[in-house]
């Protein structure tokens, strides 16, 4: 039997109203495995939130699977957290008690004691400690963000699944609180799905960069791979990195230009929804040219 | 000077003293006793007002003064009973107050869960549409004559109108609150695989609450606006039925005494309920 990934994306399609309708995107397969960080980049309206809504369980998809585990999912689980765009905390209730329900939703045996003690361990986590006792409205759009990815770490999902999650912020804040996802993803070891339309975002915090062509009709192009080890990425000095350039150009080119003309290019080369080209234009850099296979068409 | 200057709430204050005084002063003018001979006036209607009038002045508008000692007089002894028609202004406003919370009460009990249900179910919604669309724009006391044939008891067919007039605002303010939730705060209970009454009570309630306490301050206000008129309807016992009693009497300061009385309950219900929405109010 083939390897499956832990999340593995089957044939999904999704069209609004009847079957006569133009999909949104159609033909999606592709997989994240477990422990990887994987990015889902393209332009507005491409369906990329439908896709992440398909596997938090909160859309049905009109054809096609997500299996899980060997599982289909069939609907939204503790298993899979979702950080949304908007944080989506609940105003009336504090940090201590947003981050409280959520854990007290994935143990209801728990008594309060233990529910607060793990929530505060999270709270700690994203460093917030403090400001357990504030409401939303008190805090900082950062720090509302922060409390999103403590609540969807405090019920130790099997992955986790982000939506823009810091696009709403200032780039300040932004660049701290990615160096703090990739810090605690690569402590815990967490599987993460995240969409992005930022390149430097997705080459910072991406081991598999999954690129999606405009809608209708949207489909994944390629797989980029991010060549660049784990360790070597660094927010202040990535663009020292000698693949860094390689690979940001590479996906710049695809949002400028290949994403709206993916047609053209099937029409040229053939295209194979299920065993989609990994492209890895960071080694292009690196080693000496004559070794690689093009990966561009020659324009 | 510069801290009156700056304050605002001083100010208005002031201002608002002399617009009282102001109006104090024109309605003593206006009612002083005329001297001497005075404008003819029908010899049989100055008779009857001279008769019915219980403070025996001149004119049967009493002067502020008046109504200060009509006041005054009630209120050093609101509760007293002295015979089924004559009770303390204290005991006619505490009849009046439980019936509007009695009312209140039931229609908030149909109210709220029946709002919750139409708030969530669409179909629910459609369903009862056009009967809520036909019957809440009814008045109130229309109802009354139904109440009183099948009820047979007038005390039980007040408290009736009052829980008929509560109940549309609440019921409305109840499914808008319910059905306007925020969808991410759904999809967050969802995606925590909350059950739908921990949903309910954990995340649409809270979220709802201000609007449906809205719903309820606009009822109390109803209910109280109502009483009133379904008082002097049903005669027995409420504030609404002493002004009618009072009309009868032609004792213009027990009346006036009655307004004023009546607008200080509405204010302190309305401040209540003001008061509670506060506390369930969350900043976004």
């Amino acid at each position: 039997m083939e390897h499956r990934p832990l999340i593995s994306i089957e044939g999904l399609a999704r069209r609004f109203g009847d079957a006569s309708q133009p999909a949104v995107f159609e033909d999606i397969w592709f997989g994240v495995d477990k422990g990887e960080f994987c990015c889902l980049i393209g332009h507005s309206g491409c369906g990329k939130t439908t896709i992440l809504n398909v596997l938090a369980g909160l859309d049905s998809p009109s054809e096609g699977a997500v299996i899980v585990d060997n599982r289909e999912i069939d609907g939204p689980s503790l298993d899979r957290a979702v950080i949304f765009q908007g944080h989506a905390l609940l105003p009336w209730l504090t940090v201590m008690g947003n981050i409280s329900f959520a854990v007290s939703s994935r143990w209801p045996s728990w008594d309060r004691a233990k529910v607060q003690e793990h929530a505060r361990r999270f709270i700690d986590l994203v460093g917030l400690k403090g400001a357990e006792g504030k409401r939303p409205a008190q805090l900082s759009g950062g720090m509302k963000q922060r409390v999103g990815i403590a609540r969807a770490l405090s019920i130790q999902p099997k992955m986790l699944l982000m939506d823009e999650p810091f696009s709403a912020l200032d780039a300040l804040t932004r660049g701290m609180l990615q160096d703090e996802v990739l810090r605690i993803c690569a402590d815990t070891n967490q599987t993460v799905f995240m969409i992005t339309h930022d390149v430097d975002e997705a080459i910072l915090l991406a081991d598999k960069i999954v690129l999606m062509t405009n809608g209708p009709g949207a489909r994944i192009a390629e797989i980029v791979v991010n060549t660049m080890p784990r360790n070597e990425r660094h927010r202040n000095d990535l663009h020292k990195h000698p693949q860094y350039y390689a690979i940001r150009n590479h996906l710049v080119e695809f949002l400028v230009n290949r994403s709206r003309a993916f047609d053209q290019e099937i029409a040229e080369h053939g295209y194979d929804p299920r065993r989609l080209k990994l492209v890895k234009p960071g080694l292009a850099a690196v080693n000496p040219p004559a070794e690689v296979v093009p990966l561009r068409h020659s324009s | 000077m510069a801290a009156f200057k700056n304050s605002l709430g001083l100010r208005a204050g002031l201002l608002s003293l002399l617009i009282f005084v102001a109006i104090v002063g024109i309605w003593q003018i206006a009612t002083m006793p005329t001297a001497g001979t005075g404008p003819a006036m029908d010899p049989e209607y100055a008779k009857l007002v001279g008769a019915a009038a219980a403070t025996g002045s001149k004119s049967a508008m009493p002067t502020p003064a008046d109504i200060g000692a009509t006041i005054w007089h009630h209120l050093l002894d609101p509760f007293y009973i002295r015979g089924s028609n004559d009770k303390g202004i204290g005991i006619q406003l505490a009849y009046s107050l439980g019936r509007v919370l009695l009312g209140f009460g039931l229609a908030a009990l149909v109210a709220v869960p029946l709002g919750f249900l139409i708030g969530m179910s669409p179909l629910v919604y459609r369903a009862l549409d056009p009967f809520i669309q036909i019957l809440k724009p009814v008045s109130p006391l229309a109802w009354m004559p139904l109440a009183l044939y099948t009820i047979k008891d007038s005390a039980i067919s007040s408290i009736f109108v009052i829980f008929i007039c509560s109940v549309w605002p609440m019921l409305i303010n109840t499914a808008f609150g319910v059905g306007s939730v925020r969808k991410e705060w759904l999809n967050v209970a969802r995606t925590l695989e909350v059950g739908p009454f921990r949903t309910a009570f954990k995340v649409i309630l809270p979220a709802a609450a201000p609007t449906i306490m809205t719903g309820m301050r606009i009822s109390v206000g109803i209910a109280w606006l109502v009483i009133v008129a379904a008082e002097m309807l049903v005669g027995g016992t409420g504030i609404g039925y002493f002004v009618w009693n009072e009309w009868n009497n032609l004792s213009i300061a027990n009346i006036v005494t009655a307004i004023l009385l009546i607008g200080l309950v509405g204010l302190l219900l309305d401040q209540g309920l003001a008061y509670l929405a506060k506390l369930v109010t969350y900043p976004e």
